[in-house]
């Protein structure tokens, strides 16, 4: 019902503005800007969702997480603000839950001190209510932000305790049972770097898994993901793109473990929205070319 | 009406709605204490306010927009100032300084003998400072030269390493696939997605785009004549590159659009 | 003095980290050099804050246009900053992570600065829907390669490219658009991306080799 709704309201409005365009009629952008919203509005309120499907790109992430040996040493990293959030964040809360319930350990950082915010959100609202048994300082714990950008990375590559003397708690790193065996990042499994700026995937990249030999995966804004293809698959074991990145992976955890079915999966909900906005987008730069060769032929004719 | 009097009845419309939804959120609030449901309510509210105010720059520019506008500037100032501080300041200098900071912060303290270094830092960044002197702002160029120092000194190796050989490396695949022999590939040509055809060509066109799109780049040389066909390649598969970056950014930016009307609708109106 | 200086400690600094990649005896003092930068990075952070009082106070005392709006960014520093550094209503006190759930800190950050900071940007989905509307145009034949890989990608990146093309027979699956997107993105896509990726290394590369060498000397300002 909700989709038949939809696409009456969407339709009609693209009609309508295709009939001003054709007409040589100027359309307000202010209309345009409604429109949008109101497309987005109605995917949101009628809940429509699609299913989704892991590509080799998400699924390599994926399975390398799968098939690493329980008590793997991997380190997420938050490099995102609010503005990323909605398409990144969803990676984070998979990822979260992926590496827990493979009984991983699970070492946090930031490189942007917004990361470390939103991070105290995912431990509040995923980690601790989902994962009661897991133990601070065994299974998972916070590093928390550094400045410097790469200058950080360049650290913790050969030295983790120089730049990080303790957690973000101010815990001492060697009081901490899960750093028994760290002195640097080369001896983790696997290095998850989640943003979209700068510093970012691209950073963690050049200078912890090329420098360290260390396997890099990443999740990444839609808007800098295509920058990242030439990493993969040998600099990149793999990535996650944008929201509908973050669908695939959270489809692929759901068809492996059924029990998170219930849970928040953001970014799968995300994608029906998604697609009418992708829907009115194509309509938009359609409607505006047939304006656009029409006017021409008038032009050539008088 | 003057437009100073709509705005007047405006602010007081959206002060009657703020305050309503203030009292219903107040009113919906889950914990046990009335502070917090009433302090919870009146941040939903705001952020639901600083929300609409930023969309409201889409009718045209107002005081609700340059009201949000300026609250973020001072907000994210303060908000990385503070963890300046308490992450670097706290995290990294105050360990290796002195015993006695370091048990009133509550971080472990570093014994090292080489601690008296970790004021050279601290000594560039007071420098840097200075450029709020105008007198002696030109000192600053000092701790600008650490820091560009730094960048190029880390730059250069990595950009050279990761960006440059290791992409050259990457870009020497193998242009023929699984190849068996040309009867074999006529036999099983196919254009599956997964199929030896597909590879074959994925193939030829990361190493033929490569290729081409440098030579594009390459100003140097007039572009005519087979250097020119190259680059003519080189454009046509930097503008697939450039409509695929562009998919991508409509796909991110709608994003956060879902995202913050999915704020709107479940966590103020409670309708999703 | 004004000039000399701030190109020697560049250049030492610059040498220094280059050679620790391949000396490993001058590792630590490549990390030394990175700590010592992280910190001076922290100070930036303290310029631009003091940067923005001096600004807005002057805005203020002169009741410049606007002031009204530089007492809010005023307000709203002084706000964020003092429950920051007293960690006012953090949970454990002077020892908790700044972030901790229920501090002012956080709740300020979490309904005050995200909202902010993600509707800003929400805004550029707007901007995007109109400049698809008024200026992708397919004058030529690249705009034309650009429309259409456009197109591929968003399609295929939906569940409508699914829908409209999954009777397309396996022998001939690399047509239907989500697989095309994936070719796209795994082929032309990386391509590009990689020719653009070597050329700005070289000018990362040469811009540095510059600054090494104290050719490139225009971060000294006008007067150098």
């Amino acid at each position: 019902m909700g989709l038949i709704i939809s696409i009456i309201v969407i339709g009609g409005g693209l009609l309508w503005i295709l009939y001003l365009s054709i007409k040589g009629r100027d359309v307000d952008r202010r209309i345009v800007y409604l429109f949008v919203g109101t497309t987005v509005a109605l995917a949101i309120i009628f809940r429509l969702e699609f299913g989704e499907v892991a590509t080799p790109i998400v699924k390599s992430v994926f399975d390398k997480i799968e098939n690493l040996p329980a008590g793997s040493k991997i380190v997420l990293s938050y490099d995102f603000d609010p503005a990323m959030a909605p398409e990144v964040n969803p990676m984070a809360n998979a990822f979260i839950r992926h590496i827990l319930e493979k009984k991983h350990r699970l070492y946090f950082m930031s490189l942007w001190a917004t990361g470390q915010s939103l991070l105290s959100v995912s431990l509040d609202s995923v980690l601790k209510p989902e994962f009661p048994d897991a133990k601070y300082g065994v299974d998972y714990c916070n590093l928390g932000f550094k400045a410097g950008n790469e200058g950080v990375l360049n650290v913790v590559i050969t030295n983790l305790r120089k730049m990080f003397p303790s957690d973000a708690n101010g815990n001492s790193l060697d009081s901490l049972p899960m750093f028994k065996d760290v002195e640097s990042l080369k001896d983790m499994d696997l290095l998850i770097s989640i943003g979209g700026g700068k510093p970012g995937v691209k950073e963690w990249v050049l200078f912890a898994g090329d420098p360290g030999k260390v396997a890099m995966a990443g999740g990444s804004a839609a808007v800098s993901t295509p920058l990242l293809y030439p990493y993969w698959p040998k600099q990149l074991i793999g990535l996650l793109g944008g929201t509908k990145g973050a669908a695939e992976y959270e489809a692929e955890l759901i068809k492996r473990y059924p029990r998170f079915k219930d849970k928040s999966m953001p970014a799968l909900r995300m994608m029906g929205p998604q697609t009418m906005a992708h829907v009115v987008i194509i309509a938009f730069i359609v409607i505006g070319n047939i304006a656009y060769f029409r006017s021409r032929k008038k032009g050539e004719q008088s | 009406m003057t437009s100073k009097t709509a705005m007047r009845i405006l602010m007081a419309i959206v002060a009657l709605i703020f305050l309503f939804s203030w009292i219903i959120k107040s009113g919906s609030g889950v914990s046990d204490s009335t502070f917090t449901n009433v302090r919870d309510g009146f941040l939903i509210t705001f952020a639901v306010f600083l929300t609409l105010s930023i969309f409201s720059f889409l009718y045209h520019d107002n005081p609700f927009y340059k009201f949000a506008e300026s609250l973020y500037v001072g907000i994210s100032a303060g908000y990385w100032m503070c963890y300046g501080f308490w992450s670097t300041v706290v995290g990294n200098f105050v360990p290796r300084a002195s015993r006695s900071l370091s048990e009133f912060f509550h971080v472990p303290y570093q014994e090292r003998a080489d601690h008296i270094l970790i004021y050279i830092p601290i000594i560039f960044g007071l420098i840097l400072l200075t450029r709020l002197l105008p007198r002696i702002g030109w000192l600053s160029r000092w701790s600008l030269a650490f820091i560009i120092g730094t960048t190029a000194g880390l730059n250069l190796t990595r950009y050279l390493r990761s960006d440059f050989i290791s992409q050259v490396s990457n870009s020497f695949i193998p242009l023929f696939v699984d190849w068996k022999g040309a009867g074999d590939f006529i036999n099983h040509i196919s254009l599956a997605a997964d199929g030896q055809f597909i590879a074959i060509l994925s193939n030829w066109v990361i190493f033929v785009g490569v290729m081409c799109g440098l030579v594009y780049f390459f100003f140097s040389k007039e572009h005519k004549g087979t250097f020119g066909v190259a680059s003519r390649i080189g454009i046509w598969i930097l503008m697939i590159t450039f409509g695929a970056s562009f998919g991508y950014t409509v796909m991110g930016r709608i994003s956060l659009l879902v995202g913050r009307i999915t704020f709107l609708f479940g966590d103020w109106l409670n309708i999703l | 003095m004004k000039h000399q200086i701030p190109m020697l400690i560049l250049s030492a600094v610059g040498t220094l980290l280059v050679v620790s990649v391949f000396v490993p005896s001058a590792q630590h003092w490549g990390e030394d050099a990175t700590l010592y930068f992280d910190i001076i990075a922290v100070f930036a952070f303290f310029l631009g804050g003091g940067n923005l009082i001096r600004v807005h106070t002057e805005k203020v005392s002169h009741k410049s246009a606007g002031w009204i709006y530089s007492v809010v960014t005023l307000l709203g520093f002084g706000i964020m900053l003092v429950t920051g550094l007293f960690k006012i209503g953090n949970p454990n006190g002077i020892a908790g992570d700044l972030s901790k759930s229920g501090s002012y800190f956080q709740l300020l950050f979490q309904y005050v600065m995200s909202p902010l900071n993600s509707t800003m940007y929400a805004l550029l989905a707007f901007y995007v829907a109109s400049a698809s509307y008024r200026a992708f145009r397919a004058k030529n034949t690249e705009a034309t390669i650009l429309l259409v890989a456009a197109f591929v990608i968003l399609l295929g990146r939906t569940a409508l490219g699914v829908l409209l093309t999954n009777w397309i027979p396996a022998q001939l699956s690399v047509l239907q658009i989500p697989n095309l997107a994936i070719w796209i993105m795994n082929a032309p896509n990386l391509a590009g991306q990689r020719a653009i990726m070597i050329g700005i290394s070289l000018g990362v590369i040469s811009m540095s080799l510059r600054l090494l060498l104290g050719i490139e000397r225009t971060y000294l300002g006008g007067d150098s």
